[in-house]
């Protein structure tokens, strides 16, 4: 039982990584759930806000600080424990090896070490929650000074904001053990005939992302460790001299709060990157294996993600355009943002270039496709606004900011996740899900969405602040309520929709029917091999590789797909 | 199938969402009418790209089964190029046309004859200093800081220049008249937000950062902390209160004649 508890199989740890994640979202999504709650009915006496919080939520009234630390809990566990992990950690570790046709990841126990540190990380992090003065309110971007000195800046920023702090730095090590162990398994575990030109999209995009990682996380770790020294040991990284907080002047000089910006951007822009490569990968391989087409331009496509992975490390400063930095610095890295757009344009003319021409068969694996291209389109396109520094004078902080991140980061990638899941449940279980159910989640899931954020962009226009527990203060926010009302019946009706998704989920796992091994008729390794995998993946079996990745409908063929294992793979 | 038709029908609800009406205040200021200029070129390139990705995506739904076999294709280099090319041309040039609208806030000089003013933030709230007829601000003295005596700044009482400096809750400003607001902060990051203005910069302890513009409708428009700053954030308001040239003279001959009361 203890072996396979803490296993160094990568599927195990693979799976552990997928239903940590799944935890992490259901909670990220309660509190969503709360928040818009609480916006549309500020005043409203709640039960179960009263249960969970008896101090925050004394009377089932939820306090502004308690709203705030609902908000920063969200950010960070949808951020860091959903979207960074369940792609690459989750996905990753299960499909990663088996698709170069290794038969485990570089370092077994590395793999494990990452995951049991990822969990404990997350296990501080709602720890905070419980800490004196509850969870920090400063956002998941925690900016200095607010961060940085302490109780006296508001509840949670003493024990809870500490907490976060220690989180984070554990996510970071994990994240960096994590990305050693996929670049050295990509670059030494490859089967003869697996050459870089015939890597599945998904390698290309996963081996990119654990690039992007490496250098990404030792930056936020960094950024951690001196915010805690600013914290504890008296050092003035992010304080300047002068500060006066609560009435009390404090002992510190020399600092830049903007610090704290440039670091923790450096590591959060390139963070977009780490959500949505993967997705971006897997969408690319589903629309080919349900276009029945091969991916539109596989060259192109490898060339953008490489190209978004080295210039979203020279674009972070478009965070900053507000901040006080100077003006010429901002229009360099306006040119640089509009430039980074680039490629994602060309990655979504080729998925349409993928699809044209195609016979498609529209599983629900599929339509979660199709929905990442929609809203991936939606949700990159108003960067083209937030990129140029005159437009962000008015954006900036605007709900209109958060309807943008949330469809490109957020619904772009859980849709990736969503199409992940009823692709390769069948391979990962070795039952297939129910069909219907999942068109049904997929239908309420996709039209709510859009009547989520979309609104959210107007509300934005109309000059909402994000971050707000409630408008009543201002005469403008007070005309937007009906906009409010109804973003916020629209996430009430999305999240009844993931029950649908749970219920599938579980049902299915000891319900559904049996998986052949190739239910998608798709050709990468995984699919060479039994539903579910053998320990070893494939028996010892030497492992050849004889044609790319998506070789679908090729003239004069009598099958419309060639698989890339070669003789002998079992 | 339904898919297509119902990513069409998002798509066109979303672009009628936009265009319903102008989401924004009326712009107040030279400044926000170039914003405005600026935002509908921008929009009606974006919403003409997002409007044809979903058309296309929608006709490639809806033909899903036209065909009995796929058409083979890996791809073909010379859309590469043109979409590549197309794109940078289009986000390059939003860029570059907009430019003008950020440089004139930021790096344009102020006209001679601007009214000087400072803005301090501090959680929740905000207050203004006026250097008056001499042209000086009292110099600081933290250890003076005394919010509900009415010193939040901290201004030494010794220091003479401050004599005439008056202090207020709400920003007081001349219609038509250049204004240099310089922008200080004590505790944590705030932002200083004008919707009417088009205009939004942080506050940040530690830097003094000035901030330039000319309104030129009179009336009350309110001031909206955008930079999260704790449990009071949603609370931190103010207003601008643009005055004809006239009633603004009169305002500050006013002021000055009850700091001599004092």
């Amino acid at each position: 039982m203890l072996g396979r508890i803490f296993s160094t199989d990568h599927k195990v740890i693979g799976k552990q990584y997928y239903f940590l994640g799944l935890a992490s979202v259901l909670i990220g999504l309660a509190l969503s759930v709360f928040m818009r709650l609480h916006l549309i009915y500020p005043d409203q006496k709640v039960k179960l806000f009263e249960w969970l919080w008896p101090v925050g939520a004394a009377g089932g009234i939820m306090t502004p600080e308690l709203y705030l630390s609902i908000m920063t809990m969200h950010g960070t566990l949808m951020v860091f424990f959903v979207l960074t992990t369940v792609p690459q950690g989750g996905f990753g570790n299960y499909f990663l090896p088996i698709q170069i046709g290794a038969s485990d990841m570089a370092f077994p126990r590395l793999n494990a070490l990452s995951f049991w540190i990822t969990l404990t990380a997350l296990l501080v992090l709602l720890g905070a929650f419980f800490a004196p003065g509850g969870a920090p309110l400063g956002g998941w971007t925690a900016y200095p000074p607010l961060s940085a000195v302490g109780q006296i800046a508001g509840p949670g920023q003493g024990d809870g904001m500490d907490m976060w702090i220690l989180s984070v730095a554990l996510f970071s090590i994990a994240s960096l053990l994590t990305s050693i162990n996929f670049i050295a398994t990509v670059i030494e575990l490859r089967v003869p005939g697996m050459t870089l030109d015939r890597m599945p999209l998904t390698v290309w995009a996963w081996f990119t992302t654990a690039i992007i990682s490496l250098l990404a996380f030792a930056v936020l770790l960094a950024a951690g460790l001196l915010l805690l020294l600013d914290r504890w040991g008296g050092t003035s990284f992010f304080l300047p001299a002068g500060l006066v907080v609560s009435d009390r002047a404090l002992n510190h000089s020399g600092g830049s709060p903007l610090l704290w910006q440039h670091l923790f951007w450096f590591f959060g822009h390139p963070e977009v990157y780490i959500a949505i490569l993967p997705g971006m990968g897997l969408v690319s391989t589903i629309l080919s294996v349900n276009a029945r087409r091969p991916v539109f331009g596989y060259k192109a496509m490898v060339g953008a993600m490489l190209t978004i992975a080295f210039l979203g490390f020279a674009v972070w400063g478009h965070h900053m355009f507000i901040s006080g930095m100077s003006p010429y610095s901002a229009i360099a890295f306006s040119v640089l943002t509009l430039t980074v757009g680039v490629p994602s344009a060309i990655k979504t003319f080729n998925w349409l270039g993928t699809l044209w021409g195609g016979r498609l068969r529209l599983n629900v694996a599929m339509l979660f496709a199709l929905g990442f291209v929609s809203v991936f389109v939606a949700g990159g396109i108003t960067g083209v606004f937030l990129g140029q520094p005159a437009m962000d004078l008015y954006l900036h902080d605007t709900y209109f900011v958060v309807g943008h991140f949330h469809l490109i980061m957020g619904v772009a990638a859980v849709f990736a996740m969503f199409a992940g899941t009823y692709y390769w449940f069948p391979k990962m279980f070795g039952r297939m899900m129910n069909e219907t159910l999942g068109k049904i989640h997929f239908y309420i899931t996709f039209l709510g969405v859009y009547g989520i954020f979309v609104p959210m962009h107007v509300a934005g226009l109309a000059g909402n602040p994000r971050r707000y527990p409630d408008f009543k203060e201002f005469e403008f926010l007070s005309d937007l309520t009906w906009i409010h009302t109804f973003i916020s019946h629209s996430s009430f009706t999305v999240a009844a929709a993931q029950l649908l998704f749970l219920f599938n989920l579980f049902w299915s796992l000891w319900r559904g029917a049996r998986a052949s091994v190739n239910p998608w008729e798709a050709t990468t390794l995984e699919w060479s091999v039994p539903s579910p995998p053998p320990h070893d993946n494939f028996g010892g079996a030497a492992v050849t590789v004889v044609r790319g990745a998506y070789e679908f409908s090729v003239p004069g063929r009598e099958s419309d797909f060639a698989m890339q294992a070669g003789e002998g793979t079992p | 199938m339904l898919l297509g038709i119902l990513i069409w029908a998002v798509a066109a609800i979303t672009a009628a969402l936009f265009l319903a009406r102008s989401w924004f205040p009326a712009a107040i200021s030279e400044h926000a009418r170039a914003f405005d200029t600026q935002f509908h070129l921008t929009l009606a390139m974006t919403g003409a790209m997002f409007l044809l990705a979903q058309l296309l995506l929608g006709i490639a739904i809806l033909r899903a089964r036209r065909r009995t076999k796929a058409e083979y294709s890996e791809g073909n280099t010379r859309w590469e190029i043109a979409w590549t090319l197309a794109t940078a041309a289009l986000f390059l040039g939003a860029m570059a046309w907009s430019t003008p609208v950020f440089t004139a806030v930021h790096l344009g000089r102020p006209r001679p004859g601007a009214l000087r003013v400072e803005a301090l933030a501090k959680q929740f709230s905000w207050n203004f200093r006026y250097p008056g007829p001499d042209g000086r601000y009292a110099r600081l003295d933290l250890k003076q800081i005394n919010d509900a005596g009415g010193n939040p700044f901290g201004a030494d009482e010794r220091d003479s220049a401050g004599k005439d400096d008056i202090v207020t809750a709400a920003l007081r400003i001349p219609a038509g008249r250049d204004v240099e607001l310089i922008l200080r902060g004590r505790d944590v990051i705030h932002n200083f937000f004008v919707r009417e203005l088009r205009l939004k910069q942080d506050v940040v302890p530690g830097m003094l950062i000035p901030l330039r513009f000319r309104a030129d409708v009179p009336g009350t428009y309110e001031v909206a902390c955008s930079e999260l700053c704790g449990l009071g954030h949603h609370l931190m308001r103010t207003v601008v209160i643009v005055m004809p040239p006239g009633e603004f003279a009169a305002w500050e001959r006013d002021a000055q004649a009850q700091l001599r009361q004092e």
